[in-house]
């Protein structure tokens, strides 16, 4: 039994019973929010030192045996999101305490936030597919509350729209998981990986794939099935949306990357074309809405849906440099993200409007955080030497080794876009003269508050973007794990396949 | 039996994603149970249907009887029947908030968030 695999799943579970039973004490709540989730990172940060150098490490649940029981099962990949998702939960813990939101913190803010935070990391280990189905409902369940509580108007349209499209997606998922029971008697992850490969019925296998395509392509955010994202994101407080862009279109994206490597491999299912294209459609689509878009979060939330387009192009590419290459832009990806989110939010909290147009002069009344906004805008550009540069290096020479000329070109000028974008967001939010008459300025404690995890996001991005080989190599033994499963059924299963 | 279910489920497939289709927020919501009553039928079906044959293990053997039901199905559709019940209920308020905050149950006129 390795108590270590099952804390960042137990951990935020009872760090939400308590929560809920402090029901009346928000300060309680709010201590125990910062000092729990500071917790789960370090907990996470050390499963993930073990797994990478003692490999693969699996907990039979119950002690039942796989493929009988459920198997949480945490390979480097796995590890690294679950460190991720902790931080990303660090970050919004403090944001929130400072953010201050007395109404919604009174009725259960900080219980869902943990209990989000446990389905991300349930769906990060288990090693089980009914299993993860039910970690995305955890998850899922507790956004449609994150999202709906307030009750604004804006936040109860965007929660409908929000809440029907992941009901569907799921109802997919479940279809899915349904008829891949019915052909192959199993649900374990790694005994399917065995036995698809000596199943006859691949006919059946395609169609299960492309069921599971659409339903994660709902989940991540992928063209053309990612609509309700920007009609929702930047709708509920900006604490709840910078969680919800760091952590939840990437839940998708990493099942996606876990069943296409483990079960759907191009050997056997040829979708992975098919998802190339659909990487180069949404990079484009993503990046194109958000040139139309004048206001901050909006911007910023078409920007995820470009994004997901990168990370998905390793998968279509599939070669353990692309592979690698995903794996790094979604640590590069979900930090910076989750900061420009923050900002956003400060910008708002200070001076009451994320309309780019009712903004400016911002490095003048607010030249640290101008600077704070410079370093992860610059990253998802893509400037070196900060973290986004790296991660598309690594995309672009992957695509270069399997001559994808046309991928390359799409990626690159994507990339310019982006950094269109970005500078749009710096002159006008920034730059240009504040107008007449200018907003009205707020510098109470809060807004300090909130610079800390502003601060810590920014460092991490700089770190990996001078740390570069290090967390390559770190990416790369990831990749190479899911490229040779064999590792991953072996430590699951006892016997190699 | 089993063409019998196909039939079933597919109905109830496409009497959901009709419903859905619709502009009302009422109709969608029946629509969305339609849909996982489905699934669900869908799981059932597809783990394969056997008729009289309990997976209980008789007095002094260890093993069930050679040809049993399989079990797993419908723990699945449990699972899924109370995730899926917590979410329309949840769904249900919320459209009912909907309704009430924007004063409309059309779907068409949702469209201050969209771009």
């Amino acid at each position: 039994m390795n108590g270590l695999l099952i804390a960042p799943v137990l951990l935020p579970l009872l760090l939400g019973i308590l929560s809920l039973l402090l029901w009346h004490h928000v300060r309680a709540q709010r201590v125990i929010a910062v000092a729990g989730t500071g917790l789960l990172t370090l907990l996470s940060l050390r499963l993930l030192i073990g797994i990478y150098r003692h490999g693969i490490q699996v907990v039979h649940l119950g002690n039942w045996e796989a493929p009988f029981g459920i198997s949480l099962a945490a390979d480097l990949l796995g590890a690294i999101m679950v460190v991720l998702a902790s931080i990303t939960g660090f970050a919004i813990a403090l944001y929130s305490v400072g953010a201050n939101e007395r109404q919604r913190e009174c009725f259960g803010y900080y219980p869902l936030v943990h209990i989000l935070i446990m389905g991300v990391n349930g769906a990060f280990l288990t090693g089980d597919i009914f299993n993860l189905y039910v970690w995305f409902e955890v998850m899922l369940m507790s956004s449609f509350v994150l999202l709906a509580l307030g009750g604004e108007k804006p936040q109860i349209e965007g929660g409908v729209k929000y809440m029907a499209l992941n009901f569907f997606s799921s109802v997919i998922f479940l279809t899915a998981v349904g008829l891949l029971y019915g052909v192959m008697g199993t649900l374990n992850l790694a005994d399917l990986a065995v036995k698809v490969r000596g199943t006859e019925s691949t006919g059946m296998l395609v169609v299960i794939g492309c069921l599971f395509l659409a339903s994660f392509g709902i989940k991540a955010a992928i063209f053309p099935l990612f609509f309700w994202l920007p009609a929702s994101y930047h709708t509920p407080p900006p604490a709840v949306s910078g969680l919800f862009a760091g952590l939840l279109t990437k839940v998708g994206v990493y099942a996606m990357i876990r069943l296409f490597t483990l079960i759907f491999t191009p050997d056997l299912v040829h979708l992975h074309g098919l998802i190339l294209g659909l990487a180069a459609l949404t990079m484009v689509t993503g990046v194109l809405g958000a040139a139309a878009q004048f206001e901050f979060r909006r911007i910023l939330s078409f920007h995820i849906v470009s994004q997901i387009g990168y990370m998905i192009l390793g998968l279509g590419l599939f070669t353990p440099l692309a592979l690698a290459g995903s794996i790094f832009y979604l640590m590069h990806h979900i930090i910076v993200k989750t900061n420009l989110f923050l900002i956003a939010g400060i910008v708002h909290y200070r001076f009451g409007t994320g309309e780019l147009k009712s903004l400016g002069g911002l490095y003048k009344t607010a030249p640290w955080l101008s600077l704070l906004f410079l370093i992860p805008a610059l990253s998802l550009a893509g400037i070196p030497p900060l973290s986004g540069f790296f991660a598309k290096l690594l995309l672009v020479m992957a695509a270069v080794d399997i001559h994808a000329w046309g991928m390359i070109a799409t990626a690159l000028g994507v990339s310019l876009l982006t950094l269109y974008s970005m500078t749009k967001i710096w002159n006008e939010a920034f730059w240009k003269d504040a107008p007449t008459p200018p907003p009205p300025a707020r510098t109470d404690q809060s807004t300090i508050l909130m610079m800390i995890p502003v601060i810590l996001l920014a460092t991490i991005t700089v770190v990996i973007g001078f740390g570069a080989g290090p967390v390559f190599r770190l990416a790369l033994a990831a990749a190479n794990q899911l490229m040779n499963p064999s590792d991953y059924i072996h430590a699951v299963l006892g016997v190699s396949p | 039996m089993e063409l019998l279910m196909a039939i079933v489920v597919g109905l109830l497939y496409g009497g959901g994603l009709f419903l859905m289709q619709r502009r009302n927020l009422v109709k969608f919501i029946i629509g969305l149970a339609m849909l996982s009553h489905g699934a669900n039928l869908l799981i059932f079906t597809a783990g394969g249907l056997t008729r009289g044959a309990p997976p209980l293990i008789g007095e002094g053997e260890t093993l069930p009887p050679a040809l049993h039901a399989d079990p797993l199905p419908q723990a699945l559709i449990l699972t899924a029947i109370v995730i899926s019940f917590a979410v329309l209920a949840f769904a249900l308020v919320l459209f009912l908030r909907a309704y009430q905050t924007t004063g409309t149950d059309d779907l068409d006129d949702l469209r201050s968030t969209d771009t």
